[in-house]
């Protein structure tokens, strides 16, 4: 289970408070995704679980609250601290699944759980979007309500932020561009910017191929499993008809090889539950990044485009001034209305900026840290099979000494 | 064998990336317990003290001896472990040189080993303690048959250099050499069947029904060379082969070899069927008879005919007739151990299969993390090359680490690979040595036809002749004619039943050899089968050590993350 800090510079663990009284006990925030389900039938089948929060936060009814959630729930929570949150880096979402037959194998649930629970715990540690309204509907509201909020965010919400003006600008603002001849996308000049942007986009291909690989180690693994377990059975059937010392030492072979076997299967899952998807959560954490950098993009192309607009507007407004035009009044209320719009933009772009400054410094930290428990559970892995390996092989050579000479 | 030449070429073109590769990160790794800078941050490595156990001095590697193979790549690492006991050791193992050479070492070190033509062990037999027999095939010649070219200058042929060390007394000499050509082989092989019934005989290398241009593509005639050499040594280990006579005049009698060439079919036929109508018509009913010397040798590939489709008429006789033949098969000891070794031969053949499907699952799953490491290297130049913050440089550090156990492991599995194959391998060998105990068993079943055969004959003349003494006295005198006709077939009579004594004097010959063979064979298919389970097994938990050791260094520097856990 994981403690959170409220506060960024908040303070260290538990240690130094007395557990007894409420006010000195340091806030946290657990939650966990478990015990899959499948509901209904057919192709309306689907997989439910449960989510179990426990905190002492006084936002949250009680202390421990158990709700029953399904994917599609996770990607509204997703979606809207997206655009809630802009700048931040959203804790990816594992895949919708692509294939069919594997959406209810034992292994996909497994990975889509643990991906599950490791998004909304980063979320609850994180020291802004812990403290979403949506985080809270997501772990406390009863079925009823959160299927209400789920079937609300369909319509109208996906299409563009609550800010109406702002689509009515943008086609304003475009038909402007057109009329002024200006159809080049308007583009941030931040050299360090522009290098983590280059940094991220190669990244990507780069973790995607390491992950390629892993997930075919995954694979390789479950192969020489396999034909462990196929070449232990043929040696037996040898030993078998061929009897005395030979006989026993082909089957003695023969057994060790198809334990080996089961180690192998068994490493193969330690392998892709600790190593690849770990891996496949750093590419999709990259991905989320992308989408922060696309949004971020958008607000710095709102704040030009009003910049813009704001200025035509000002030189209307003072031809309307000199010429005493009925029009100015009106003319004066839009164009107070786009400079509040105009702060607004760039109040937007900047927050931006900030929070995305501190993301990439929270970000390469957490990766250090994730990379580095995957590296150990691989290593780990690894070093673990190669020992029972060597432990099941040595232990049959005095067996075939003692057996050679029989 | 198993194509290990095609995996061999694939891999070495991966190989070659990786070598560029980790090259100039050895350097890095060497330097890297000296640079705790770049290990400042996070938790990770506090200490930084770098735990290898690059061959852990503990385990048994100077035991690791494969039968009494010298693997010289174990040895030779274990050795160089002794000397530096620090990172280091990994370069030097890594070093491209010696790990090419050890990977062609131990191919040259099974040729060598072949000394006695049994692969890995020696311990086959008592008596090649102190003689030997080795034999070698090189520097093939093409040459021009000068005489028979109907084609002026087109009949040419390749002839090889077979060189021989000894000090067998048969022999006059202890290394001596001498040119031969493929036919030669055929007809050493020949003569060898012909004498040598009822011995497991190895089998000589195949006739391609080639033409001359292919001969001289080098990679055939290399290919014959390596097949060649190998026929020889497998027939200078046969305790029985190894004596003859064939072999002997073979290997040493300079010029022309002086063994008989079998004719070839189509004469044989020819001689046969000038023979036949004779035979049939009786000029001499005598000579309907078997030639009893002829009796030593099998009907099929004979010029008797005759003798043919009468041992022809025989066999189905015993499988189709009613009567039981004479003489059956009685040795249930023989039929046990036929049948043991028919089952044998299946489960083998089934092993042999699933064995090379895990020689190609562990080639695989060393590609796949060479891959993967080098991804990884990829990755860490990546984030070094414009590190903007401390977590990514460090982070960089821990996956070269990753990266660079990740292809040690692959290059393990590869070394590790090369090996099984060779220890595996003898179960194809066995199989092939199947074969030629089909063979001898091929001769005794062929030796008993004669003999039945030759009863048949006798108990019809037996009839023949009661039915004419019958008829006979019941005349005066007799005829004239049937007596005369009695009395040559009482002749003939004799002449069949001297020829069946001898048949059934070369069927127990024939039958005593196989027994011999046959308990050769369990002593070193026993002795030979324990050395390849112990080598395999020896080789397995090695390697596996090895690789314990690569993976463990790198848990342990790594070890920190794991206190620091932020998820599940």
């Amino acid at each position: 289970m994981i403690t959170t800090q409220r506060s960024p510079t908040g303070g260290g663990g538990g240690g130094s408070q007395s557990p007894r009284s409420p006010s000195s006990q340091p806030p946290f925030l657990s939650v966990s995704v478990t015990d899959p389900a499948k509901m209904g039938n057919g192709v309306q089948a689907y997989i439910s679980y449960k989510v179990i929060t426990k905190t002492n936060l006084p936002e949250y009814q009680g202390s421990e609250k158990i709700v029953i959630r399904r994917y599609t729930d996770f990607v509204w929570l997703c979606d809207r601290l997206f655009e809630k949150y802009k700048g931040i880096f959203i804790p990816p979402l594992p895949e919708k699944s692509t294939v069919e037959k594997f959406r209810f194998s034992a292994e996909f649930i497994e990975m889509r759980r643990q991906a599950l629970d490791t998004f909304v715990n980063r979320i609850a540690l994180h020291h802004e979007l812990q403290q979403s309204e949506d985080l809270r509907t997501f772990l406390q509201a009863d079925e009823q309500t959160m299927e209400r909020a789920r079937s609300q965010d369909t319509g109208i919400f996906k299409k563009k932020p609550s800010d109406l003006m702002s689509i009515f600008r943008g086609v304003q603002s475009k038909v402007t561009d057109v009329v002024l001849g200006k159809e080049k996308p308007v583009e941030e000049s931040n050299s360090e910017y522009d290098k983590f942007k280059k940094y991220i986009f190669e990244l990507e291909d780069h973790l995607a191929e390491a992950q390629k690989h892993a997930y075919r180690l995954v694979k390789r693994h479950r192969e020489l499993g396999q034909s462990l377990a196929d070449f232990g059975k043929a040696i037996k059937l040898l030993g078998a008809c061929e009897g005395d010392a030979l006989g026993t030492a082909f089957s003695e072979l023969g057994a060790k090889s198809e334990m080996l076997s089961i180690k192998l299967q068994r490493e193969a899952h330690h392998l892709l539950m600790n190593f690849e998807e770990p891996l496949k959560d750093y590419v999709r954490a990259v991905q989320s990044i992308k989408g922060t950098i696309t949004e971020r993009a958008n607000a710095f192309r709102q704040q030009c485009e009003l910049t813009e607009t704001i200025k035509l507007k000002e030189i209307d407004l003072n031809k309307m001034r000199l010429i005493r035009s009925e029009k100015m009044l009106d003319a004066e209320h839009e164009y107070e209305e786009l400079k509040v719009a105009g702060q607004e933009a760039t109040r937007r772009f900047e927050t931006i900026v900030k929070l995305m400054n501190e993301e990439i410094v929270r970000f390469q930290d957490q990766k250090t840290q994730d990379m580095g428990r995957a590296f150990h559970e691989f290593a780990k892995g690894q070093a673990r099979l190669a020992n029972a390996i060597a432990d099941a092989w040595r232990s049959l050579i005095p067996k075939l000494d003692s057996l050679s000479v029989s | 064998m198993m194509g290990l030449e095609n995996h061999e070429a694939q891999l070495y073109a991966s190989r070659e990336e990786m070598e560029s590769l980790v090259l100039d990160d050895d350097d890095d790794n060497n330097n890297n317990g000296t640079n705790p800078s770049s290990r400042s941050n996070g938790g990770a490595n506090g200490d930084g003290s770098q735990h290898h156990h690059p061959l852990s001095p503990s385990s048994p590697f100077a035991e690791i001896s494969t039968t009494d193979d010298d693997d010289p790549l174990l040895s030779s690492s274990s050795s160089s472990s002794s000397r530096h006991q620090n990172p280091s050791s990994f370069n030097s193992f890594l070093e491209p040189p010696s790990y090419a050479d050890a990977v062609f070492r131990s191919f040259d070190g099974d040729r060598g080993k072949q000394i006695n033509g049994h692969g890995a062990t020696s311990t086959s037999s008592p008596s090649t303690g102190s003689d030997y027999l080795k034999v070698s095939v090189t520097d093939p010649q093409k040459e021009q048959d000068l005489n028979n070219s109907l084609v002026p200058g087109g009949n040419s042929f390749v002839t090889y250099l077979i060189t021989t060390w000894t000090n067998l007394p048969e022999f006059n000499g202890t290394e001596f050499s001498v040119r031969r050509r493929f036919k030669d082989v055929v007809t050493l092989s020949d003569r060898l069947s012909d004498s040598y019934r009822g011995y497991f005989i190895p089998l000589r290398p195949d006739k391609s029904v080639v033409e001359s241009q292919v001969m001289q593509k080098q990679e055939f005639v290399e290919q014959r060379r390596m097949a060649l050499e190998k026929y020889l040594r497998k027939l200078a280990a046969h305790p029985v082969m190894r004596r003859s006579e064939e072999l002997r005049a073979f290997l040493q009698a300079q010029g022309k070899l002086p063994l008989m060439k079998t004719t070839d079919v189509a004469s044989r036929m020819l001689d046969g069927a000038v023979k036949l109508p004779k035979q049939l018509f009786g000029e001499s009913v005598v000579s309907a008879a078997v030639d009893p010397d002829d009796v030593a040798q099998p009907a099929k590939g004979g010029r008797d005919l005759l003798r043919i489709f009468k041992e022809l008429r025989q066999s189905v006789i015993n499988d189709w007739g009613g009567t039981k033949p004479p003489v059956v098969e009685e040795d249930k000891e023989f039929l046990e151990k036929k049948k043991k070794l028919e089952d044998f031969e299946r489960e083998s053949s089934n092993v042999s299969q699933q064995a090379e499907s895990l020689v190609k699952a562990q080639q695989d799953i060393g590609e796949t993390l060479g891959q993967l490491g080098l991804a990884f290297v990829k990755l860490t130049k990546f984030e070094s090359e414009e590190a903007m913050f401390n977590p990514q440089k460090l982070r960089a550090a821990d996956m070269k680490n990753v990266a660079t156990s990740a292809v040690k492991a692959s290059r393990l599995y590869r070394e590790l690979n090369a090996q099984t194959v060779r220890h595996l391998d003898k179960l194809h060998e066995y199989l092939g040595v199947m074969l030629t105990v089909n063979n001898a068993y091929a001769d005794r079943s062929n030796a008993l036809l004669t003999v039945q055969t030759l009863l048949s004959e006798l108990s019809n003349l037996s009839i023949r002749i009661e039915k004419l003494e019958a008829a006979a006295s019941k005349i005066f005198d007799g005829d004239r004619s049937r007596v005369r006709k009695i009395e040559e077939l009482k002749e003939t009579m004799r002449v069949t039943d001297d020829a069946k004594n001898r048949a059934v004097r070369e069927y127990e010959r024939i039958k005593e050899n196989n027994k011999k063979e046959l308990e050769r064979l369990d002593k070193e298919r026993h002795d030979d089968f324990f050395g390849m389970l112990k080598g395999f097994v020896v080789n397995q938990a090695g390697y596996a050590e090895k690789m314990a050791g690569v993976w463990e260094a790198v848990a342990n520097e790594t070890s920190g993350y794991a206190k620091s856990s932020l998820m599940k």
